[in-house]
């Protein structure tokens, strides 16, 4: 027995629809197999809570008397990218502050950068726009500098290139007489700590490892606010080695998402620093998971110990693309609070909150409930196993002479 | 008579060495240990609370600091802005006496405020900056 996605949205309407989180729907499919809960849950909602750099929003501003074509701009004194048309704005969670002592006394703290800012403007904080330009007949305004507050901006979106992967590192330090400060936290030397980041159970992308349901046009729950998925994210790669069930064992697909910034919720839009590496945002996103069929409540039923993820020294092999995992580990191993690692019992350290990844599970599964959530048939599927487009290394052509080809 | 309570780092090499032992019957000290452990880095951290005359509380910490140990005053005063705290965890491994930590079913973070040495640590790992250190 199958059902569409117009029955689902019907019995959303109706106040019908039966929708349980990915972690409710671990048990249920143990408990009843795939045919049975396919039968009776509607829909699954996942979620997710963590460091995604990829991540940014336009901002337009209005514009200024008299008119202004923005050079250069910093909002609370990080750079926003303006080369665009006169007053829109990109600001980039991890672009740091203009003046940021950065890794010039190593490990530096990274206090305040983009990420930060774009947290500021969802909490409805007056921010400082400071801008200048060269001027022209159209646009003869050459510096501004302003409180502005996203209130009274025209439109701003959150537009990120990659959200949501589907699978992380679990990331060691095997080689460096002292501890590393990475984008996955302080890994502790001798390999004094695996620290991972994933929601496990709960995660988007964990739940529909084919990306059946989740497409372009697919609506999500963003930072707090609905949005959608417009594209495949950057570095999209379906093609690596899978579990039996279908569960990628590393990183594999992402997402391309945009939302409305003006109706995010600053509890799920954390500007975040890493300490000796640098500004990102801490991002709270979910999925709505139509059954539509067995197949799709078996994927929805995954457990921790069904997920496994390449354990990566990020003392050398990583930073080099050399060496291999030490092995793969399950998220429930991962979460019992010490894994192995080369005959080494090593303590686990998570940099995902799953305290708020079931949380937003919890929300997208009250807005299911309430009927103020609907669910979209992707226009186009994202690409898969068969159909990807690949994912290189930087073709390094260094330029000794003059001319290319 | 003078009370002081300080924190002590062991670096491995000292950690079977009777550095307190000495030190309180050298200085002629009363002490107290209100606690201690040995970290993921195989140091050892002991906080301490002595009692003596001041100057002599004052040549055994200096004595103390000669041995190798590094020694902190614990006057200091660590909090965590619970609004802040996203329960990430990304503190956990870091901090080393268990002041931070995860429940394993509920995967809250909880902070005991009891536990705490006030080493700092803690303070520029967290990535929103949910803890504090107040002198
Ligand atoms: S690192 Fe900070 S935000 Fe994360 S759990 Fe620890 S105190 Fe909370
Ligand atoms: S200051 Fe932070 S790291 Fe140090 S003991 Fe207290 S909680 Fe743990």
């Amino acid at each position: 027995m199958s059902k569409t996605y117009e029955e689902i949205n019907a019995k959303i309407r109706s106040g019908d629809v039966v929708v349980v989180t990915a972690e409710e729907m671990v048990d249920i499919v143990a408990d009843l197999g795939p045919k049975e809960a396919a039968a009776k849950i509607d829909v699954v909602t996942t979620g997710t809570f963590g460091p995604m750099c990829s991540s940014g929003a336009f901002l337009n501003i209005g514009h200024s008397t008299p008119r202004m074509k923005i050079g250069k701009a910093w909002l609370n004194d990080v750079p926003a990218y303006a080369g665009l048309a006169a007053v829109d704005l990109y600001i980039g969670a991890t672009e740091p502050t203009e003046d940021d002592p950065l890794n010039r006394e190593h490990p530096g703290e990274f206090k305040y950068g983009g990420a930060h800012v774009i947290e500021d403007l969802v909490a409805g904080k007056d921010v400082r726009l400071r801008a200048d330009a060269y001027g022209t007949d159209c646009y003869p305004r050459k510096e501004l500098d302003s409180w502005l507050n996203i209130r009274d901006l025209n439109e701003a979106y959150m537009l990120n290139p990659r959200n949501a992967y589907q699978n992380y590192n679990v990331a060691v330090n095997k080689f460096a007489d002292r501890d590393i400060y990475t984008y996955m936290g302080v890994v502790k030397k001798g390999l004094g700590s695996a620290n991972y980041c994933s929601a496990g159970q709960l995660s988007p992308l964990l739940n529909d490892p084919y990306y059946r349901t989740i497409g372009i046009g697919s609506r999500i729950f963003l930072g707090g606010a609905q949005g959608f998925v417009y594209w495949q994210g950057t570095q999209h790669e379906p093609t690596g080695a899978r579990t039996e069930g279908g569960v990628p064992k590393g990183g594999a697909g992402t997402l391309g998402t945009v939302a409305d910034l003006k109706q995010m919720d600053p509890r799920y839009v954390v500007g975040v620093s890493f300490l000796g590496y640098g500004v990102s945002l801490a991002l709270g996103l979910g999925t709505a998971i139509p059954v539509l069929d067995e197949e799709i409540a078996a994927c929805t039923g995954v457990s921790d110990a069904d997920i496994v993820a390449p354990i990566i020294d990020y003392s050398h092999n990583y930073g080099l693309n050399e060496g291999k995992p030490f092995g793969h580990v399950s998220y429930a191993d991962l979460k019992s609070g010490e894994i192995e690692v080369e005959g080494q019992k090593v303590p686990t350290t998570p940099l995902s909150s799953y305290v708020r990844a079931r949380e937003i599970a919890g929300e997208l599964k009250d807005w299911v409930q309430a009927g103020k959530f609907q669910l979209v048939e992707p226009i186009q599927s994202l690409p898969g196993p068969d159909n990807s487009p690949g994912f290189k290394l930087f073709n390094n052509r260094p330029v000794e002479e003059e001319g290319g080809e | 008579m003078a009370e002081s309570r300080i924190v002590l780092h062991f670096p491995k090499k000292l950690l079977d060495q009777p550095v307190i032992s000495t030190a309180v019957e050298r200085y002629k000290l009363s002490f107290n240990i209100l606690r201690a452990d040995i970290t993921q880095d195989q140091e050892g951290l002991m906080v301490l609370g002595l009692e003596g005359e001041p100057k002599s509380i004052d040549d055994a910490v200096e004595w103390m600091r000669e041995q190798g140990v590094r020694v902190q005053p614990l006057e200091k005063d660590v909090t965590r802005d619970d609004e802040r705290c996203t329960d990430c965890g990304a503190c956990i491994v870091v901090c080393p006496t268990n002041a931070l930590a995860m429940d394993a079913q509920s995967r809250e973070v909880s902070f005991s405020a009891d536990k705490c040495v006030a080493c700092g640590i803690c303070v520029p790992v967290c990535p929103p900056r949910a803890m504090s250190i107040h002198f």
